[in-house]
């Protein structure tokens, strides 16, 4: 059971990360990075890393996509 | 044509080398000497139930140092830069009105991360997580109140004097080690007291609440760092 939902969560990570570089909005790219980092912490609890995916939880998923957000508005800003 | 025959000449190496490593890999159902010896040792040594903390702390405690020592540089150049180019012309941020729902979940919300942080980094020698887990929780905590309520400022003075006296408390225990035990950052010259008790493992729930107070106003320096600069083009 457990095997079968880490390939399934694999799987959705790479989606995930694939749509994160072929996405034509920026928004929505930042969004799936940040899915990506949820999803991998689900991935690191079920493989015995507790300690991981409390990392991934808050940084991956949380601190980077803001600070991407805030990045993208300050570009978007100059490029005006 | 050239350009692509290396290419594949340097993929074919690549498969070559990970597929040896792949087909030549025996999982082994022993731990390594080392290992054996935090697993068997640790306990006793050290005192901490959670060995991990005990590995990351005591016996690498010197490569946690380092690692702090990298974010701290990292938030002191984000910091610099950022201050640098914000030359202050106070136009007012054009913002969005936050959801009702978002501001009142925050209030609920912001409190209670801020304590699952403290509860990670204080429990670090006993359950999963420590010092740059619950700091990073916190910093999540931060980040809620920066999204409810845009406006808001924080006491940059309480950031950094709280960010350096942590770095030098974290120091401070590591030198204490050096005198009063038997090396840099070990944690026996405080009782090691019962294993799996909260005030147990010496030294390393302090160092740990130094750690995580560090990592945690580290981080929130960073993000409001980004948030002030929002306003200048």
């Amino acid at each position: 059971m457990s095997l079968i939902l880490a390939i399934f969560l694999g799987v959705v990570i790479l989606v995930l990360a694939v749509t994160a570089i072929y996405h034509k909005n920026t928004k929505v790219a930042i969004i799936a990075t940040g899915a990506v980092g949820l999803f991998a912490s689900v991935l690191y609890l079920l493989l015995a890393a507790p300690d991981v995916a409390l990392t991934e939880a808050s940084i991956g998923s949380g601190l980077s996509t803001i600070i991407f957000f805030y990045v993208l508005n300050k570009i978007r800003h100059s490029n005006d | 044509m050239i350009k692509k025959g290396i290419l594949l000449l340097l993929l074919v190496g690549f498969v070559a080398v990970i597929g040896s490593l792949l087909i030549n890999f025996t999982g082994s159902n022993e731990l390594n000497p080392l290992a054996r010896y935090y697993a068997e040792n640790g306990p006793a040594e050290v005192g901490a139930a959670n060995l991990v903390t005990a590995v990351v702390v005591t016996y690498r405690g010197f490569d946690t140092l380092g690692e702090v020592t990298i974010l701290f540089i990292a938030a002191a150049i984000v910091g610099f830069f950022l201050k640098v180019m914000n030359a202050d012309n106070g136009r007012p941020n054009k913002l969005r009105k936050t959801s009702e729902i978002l501001e009142t979940a925050s209030t609920l919300l912001v409190p209670t991360i801020f304590m699952l942080g403290v509860y990670i980094f204080v429990n670090g020698h006993l359950t999963p997580g420590g010092g740059f887990q619950g700091g990073a929780v916190i910093a999540t905590g931060v980040m809620m109140i920066i999204l409810a309520q845009p406006t808001s400022r924080f006491n940059h003075k309480l950031i950094s004097v709280l960010e350096s006296v942590s770095g030098v408390g974290f120091v401070a225990m590591g030198i204490l080690g050096l005198i009063l035990a038997s090396g840099f950052l070990n944690n026996a010259f405080l009782p090691l007291g019962k294993l799996g008790s909260l005030l147990s493992a010496g030294a390393i729930p302090i160092i740990y609440v130094f750690i995580g107070i560090k990592v945690g106003s580290e981080l929130t320096g960073i993000l409001d760092s980004l948030k002030e600069n929002q306003n200048e083009i």
